[in-house]
C-alpha cells in the first residue's frame, strides 16, 4: 500500500512499473525536432475523419490500440483506462474508450492530465485492486483552438506570449512489478491561482503552480533539484520555464537538469509557434515518445515529471476571472529510491 | 531562503512571481510587425484602387465603381479564407490584413468553415457572426451617436 511519506506526497511500497508507451501524434509535430521519436505521425490533422474532433478521439484509439499491441495485452487483461483531454466534458477520450470492452475513469485537470493519471494508476495498482491500467491524454491543436480561442482559419496574430496546442494522444500501460522505469513516489498539486489573467499567458500562469509542487516534494523528499537526473516539467513552454527556474533558485533550488515539453516538442526558430507547445498530449507524448525511451537506455535513471495544468475555461475568462493552475509531480526511477524522512 | 524551505508566505511567493514574470514576458516585435502591417496593409488598400480605376476605366461611375471593388475584394478575402492561406497572410500581417475589408470577409468566412461541421442552420448560420457579429453591432450603435452629435451640432450652432 502507498504510504504518506510527508505532506501531500507518497510512495509506493510495491513496485509499480510503466510497462509500455505509445504515441501518436499529428503532422506538425512530426516536423519537430521529436519527430523521429513518435511511434506515429500522422500526416493529415483531420485523418480522414469528418471533423477534428472525431479525429482526436480516433487519434486517441490509435494510442489504445498500438499501446496494447506493443505490450501485447488484451482488453481482458486490462483493469481500467484513465484518462481525459481538453475537450468540454472530455468527450475525445470517451468516444475512443466506448469501443473497448474495458473500464473507463474519465479524469480532467487540462494539461497536468497525464501526470494525475499516472498518480491514480499506481495507488490503484499498489492497492492491490489492479494489475495493469492503461493511462491516457490526448489533445488536438484544431479542436483547442475551435473551443477555446479563435476560428482556425481566422487571420489574426497570436500574441508572443501564446502556446500552440499539440496534436497529440499518449498512452502508456502502468502495471505491477515489472521491470521499470518504477513510479516511485509522487506529490499531489493544489490549485494555485497568482491572479494572472491573461488566457494566451498560460506557462507564466502556470509556473508558480510548478514552483509550489516542486518546492513542496523537494522538501517533503529532502532531495534537490540536482537529486535528479532530469526534472521535466510540462507545458510551461519558455517563458514558463525561465520564470519558474528563477523561482526555483530564489528559493533555493538553483540548477540547470530541468527542462519543459512545451519548450522540446517544437523548434520555434523554423516553426510558427511562438512560446511553444501546450495541452495534454504534449507531456503525455513528450514522455512517451522521447523521454521514455531515454529512461529505457538508461540515459536518464531518475526523473521528476511535472505536468502542469492550466484550469480556465472559455466562460471564466470572459467573465475576467484568474487562471487556477495545478501541477502533479511523479517520480520515476529505473531503481526504486528510499528516502530518509 | 535556505535550502529545503516550504513557501511561507503566500503573499511574498506572489510578489516573486509577479516580479520575475515581468521580467520574463516573451515582448512582440512591435518593428517587423508594425513593419508586415504597413506593407501588406498597403498593398491589400493599392490593390483596391487599382480595381476601382480599371472599373471606372470601363465608364462606370466612381460611386459604383466604388460598390464593385468592395465586392471584389470581400470575394478576394473569402476565397484566400477558404483555400486556408488568409490566416497564414495575417500571422505575418496582423493589423495589415486584418483591417482592410478583405479582413472583414475573413472574419466572417472563417467561422462558417469552423462551424460547417455543426450543422448548416445552429452551426454555420448561427456562428458565421461570432467575430464579425460585435462589429457589426457596435458600428450600428456608434452610428447612431455620431448621428445624433452631428444634429445637435447643427442646432445649436
Amino acid at each position: 500500500m502507498a504510504k504518506r511519506l510527508k505532506g501531500r506526497t507518497y510512495i509506493l511500497e510495491g513496485d509499480v512499473s510503466i510497462e509500455q508507451t505509445a504515441s501518436v501524434v499529428g503532422p506538425f509535430e512530426g516536423e519537430g525536432p521529436l519527430g523521429k521519436y513518435f511511434d506515429v505521425v500522422n500526416e493529415d490533422d483531420l485523418m480522414d475523419e469528418k471533423s477534428y474532433e472525431s479525429a482526436e478521439s480516433g487519434m486517441l484509439k490509435n494510442s489504445i490500440e498500438l499501446l496494447m499491441k506493443k505490450a501485447s495485452v488484451n482488453e481482458e487483461e486490462t483493469d481500467v483506462i484513465i484518462g481525459g483531454d481538453l475537450l468540454n466534458q472530455i468527450t475525445a477520450t470517451t468516444f475512443a474508450v466506448r469501443d473497448f470492452a474495458i473500464p473507463y475513469w474519465g479524469i480532467y485537470n487540462a494539461c497536468a492530465t497525464y501526470t494525475l493519471g499516472l498518480q491514480i494508476a499506481s495507488l490503484g495498482i499498489d492497492s492491490g485492486a489492479f494489475k495493469k491500467a492503461i493511462v491516457t491524454a490526448s489533445s488536438h491543436f484544431s479542436t483547442s483552438e475551435r473551443q477555446y480561442r479563435s476560428p482556425l482559419e481566422l487571420g489574426t496574430q497570436n500574441p508572443a506570449t501564446s502556446q500552440r496546442t499539440v496534436t497529440g494522444a499518449g498512452s502508456c500501460l502502468v502495471a505491477s512489478g515489472g521491470g521499470g522505469p518504477y513510479i516511485n513516489d509522487f506529490t499531489i498539486g493544489s490549485v494555485t491561482d497568482l491572479g494572472q489573467c491573461d488566457p494566451y499567458n498560460m506557462g507564466s500562469a502556470m509556473a508558480p503552480a510548478a514552483v509550489k509542487t516542486l518546492i513542496e516534494h523537494f522538501a517533503n523528499t529532502k532531495t534537490d533539484l540536482k537529486d535528479y537526473d532530469l526534472v521535466l516539467t510540462g507545458d510551461l513552454a519558455n517563458e514558463g520555464l525561465n520564470i519558474a527556474k528563477e523561482l526555483l533558485e530564489e528559493y533555493g533550488y538553483p540548477g540547470e537538469n530541468i527542462t519543459d515539453c512545451g519548450k522540446l516538442i517544437y523548434d520555434d526558430s523554423v516553426q510558427y509557434v511562438n512560446n511553444g507547445g501546450s495541452g495534454a498530449g504534449c507531456c503525455a507524448n513528450v514522455f512517451n515518445g522521447f523521454i521514455y525511451k531515454l529512461m529505457k537506455e538508461k540515459r536518464i535513471n531518475t526523473l521528476l515529471f511535472v505536468a502542469t495544468g492550466a484550469l480556465l475555461s472559455t466562460t471564466s475568462s470572459q467573465q475576467s476571472n484568474s487562471i487556477p493552475c495545478i501541477a502533479h509531480a511523479v517520480t520515476i526511477t529505473n531503481e526504486r529510491r528510499k528516502y530518509n524522512v | 531562503m535556505a535550502k529545503n524551505e516550504r513557501i511561507k508566505s503566500e503573499e511574498v511567493f506572489r510578489e516573486d512571481y509577479e516580479r520575475i514574470s515581468k521580467k520574463n514576458k516573451a515582448k512582440p516585435e512591435y518593428f517587423k510587425n508594425a513593419v508586415m502591417a504597413f506593407l501588406v496593409g498597403g498593398t491589400i488598400c493599392t490593390l483596391g484602387q487599382l480595381i476601382k480605376n480599371i472599373i471606372i476605366g470601363w465608364g462606370t461611375p466612381e460611386q459604383d465603381a466604388a460598390l464593385i471593388t468592395t465586392i471584389v475584394l470581400v470575394f478576394l478575402g473569402s476565397s484566400l479564407t477558404a483555400f486556408g492561406i488568409y490566416d497564414m497572410i495575417g500571422r505575418h500581417a496582423g493589423a495589415g490584413s486584418i483591417v482592410p475589408i478583405t479582413g472583414f470577409a475573413n472574419s466572417i468566412v472563417s467561422c462558417a468553415v469552423d462551424f460547417k461541421t455543426e450543422g448548416p442552420v445552429f452551426g454555420l448560420g448561427a456562428k458565421m457572426f461570432t467575430i464579425a457579429g460585435p462589429v457589426i453591432v457596435y458600428a450600428t450603435v456608434s452610428s447612431w451617436i455620431f448621428g445624433l452629435i452631428y444634429y445637435l451640432w447643427g442646432v445649436i450652432f
